[in-house]
């Protein structure tokens, strides 16, 4: 079974002849994200910095999701996840998503409800 | 007819002898390994965020702190940065290709696939020691006020960054360095910054070139600059001078900055590290013939998943590092 290699990404819009191929094509892929990130990175488009969505600029979930992109690539292509069965992938993939998930959203939340209270408490940082 | 046949799968199934995930066990211990590391990882990244979050207005811009490239003086934001992202996963793609040519049993190319990942591994490695000891080291160094805030400086016509070394006064000072002899109770003292407090702030006061910068972020998200005036007045603040970075302070800005910076990279550097260990044996077992004489090329396969897994948290890293 493990010799045996689903050759299509995209959702089969782009289909390659071998494993091989698939991996350079893979890395094509990766590497434009790559640049596309760090384009943005350097010259960070005013639009994309002064317009927030959940608190968050507009930038930065284009990083996150890139970045989410980017993992989803390495992990179903390089480490052949795509030609595992649904009980591991589910096992593996959902696991973190559900803790990473609450975790990220309790801390973020308790982070910025601190920051609030140095911003409008009655805290002095600089003395 | 329905409810039998149930009854035989049924059986089947409390049997044993089932192989519900399809994989074997070695790489299905490798997989919750990655699992719970990646938990792991991610609690740091989580915390890291907390930091941010909760110090959002004053948290360094990555892009005014890894501005180095190796062999090049100048402002570079990012590009050796994309570049070790670019090295690494080029290794990752080299290491997939000795697993694919593992399944076909070609150990040749196994050997030389192998071994292109540990050349990227390596420097991968050796790239992250050059960025600590330059974030170490630091460039322009700054001033701490009483508060615990960074002070940097600015050049007022270029818009440059200012060095204490281009303005600070040398203002020649007596100072008697005790030795363990000269007393009954001695310490060590840790290395002196180049220039006193006293110093920098003559040199800012002659030097009517130098701005102030402050860690505060406008809205533009630019760092705020102050007029010579406040320059002037803010400069009072200062208590001592800060060169580069340490787990105590740094340079850049917010202490828990370089906090996370050594935690996160240097954990994520250690894995790094070990992987290039592990495929070192296992590059070593392939030309010994180990996994020939086996039949498969499994192990490959699973260190090499493990090597992704080194790949897949630094795109992570770099995200939240340098990028966000």
């Amino acid at each position: 079974m493990a010799h045996e290699h689903k050759l299509e990404i995209f959702r089969g819009l782009l289909k390659f002849k071998s494993n091989t191929q698939k991996i350079w094509g893979v890395l094509v892929f990766l590497t434009i994200v790559t640049a596309v990130e760090v384009t943005f990175g350097i010259t960070k488009p005013r639009w994309l910095t002064h317009h927030f969505f959940i608190g968050m600029k507009l930038l930065n979930w284009i990083f996150v999701s890139l970045t989410l992109v980017k993992a989803y690539y390495i992990t179903w292509d390089f480490m052949h996840m795509r030609d595992e069965r649904n009980a591991l992938k589910r096992a593996v993939v959902w696991t973190p998503i559900f803790l990473v998930g609450y975790l990220i959203f309790i801390l973020l939340f308790e982070a910025d409800y601190i920051f609030n209270v140095y911003q409008d408490g009655y805290i002095k940082w600089n003395f | 007819m329905d409810t039998s046949v149930a009854t035989l799968e049924e059986e089947n199934v409390w049997g044993g002898g089932n192989r519900p995930l399809g994989a074997s066990y070695g790489k299905l211990m490798m997989w919750f390994f990655i699992v719970s590391d990646a938990l792991t990882f991610s609690g740091f990244l989580a915390s890291y965020g907390f930091s941010r979050f909760k110090f959002i207005d004053i948290w360094p811009i990555a892009d005014q702190v890894f501005t180095h490239v190796p062999f090049f003086h100048g402002n570079y934001p990012m590009y050796y940065v994309a570049f070790m992202t670019f090295i690494l996963i080029m290794s990752s793609v080299t290491m997939v290709l000795a697993v694919d040519a593992g399944h076909r049993l070609q150990q040749n190319k196994v050997i030389w696939y192998l071994l292109l990942t540990i050349l990227g591994g390596a420097i991968f490695v050796g790239s992250q020691a050059w960025e600590w000891s330059t974030f170490i080291k630091g460039e322009y160094g700054a001033v701490e006020t009483k508060g615990g805030r960074i002070l940097q400086f600015v050049k007022a016509d270029t818009g440059e960054r200012a060095a204490l070394a281009d303005f600070a006064k040398s203002i020649p000072g007596e100072r008697e360095r005790l030795t363990r002899p000269m007393g009954l109770w001695y310490m060590k003292e840790s290395s002196l910054p180049s220039y006193t407090v006293q110093e920098v702030t003559e040199g800012l006061r002659s030097n009517p070139n130098i701005l102030i910068r402050l860690e505060n972020v406008n809205d533009d998200g630019k760092k705020i600059l102050l007029t010579r005036e406040e320059t002037l007045k803010k400069i009072n603040e200062a208590s001592m001078v800060v060169e580069g970075a340490n787990l105590y302070r740094n340079e850049y800005g917010s202490r828990l900055f370089a906090d996370f910076f050594f935690f996160i990279t240097g954990f994520h550097g250690f894995h790094v590290f070990s992987g290039v260990v592990i495929n070192i044996i296992i590059f070593f077992n392939v030309i010994l013939g180990t996994y020939e004489r086996r039949g498969h090329y499994e192990m490959v396969e699973k260190v090499g998943l493990y090597w992704h897994f080194v790949d897949l948290v630094w795109v992570f890293v770099f995200t939240f590092f340098y990028l966000v």
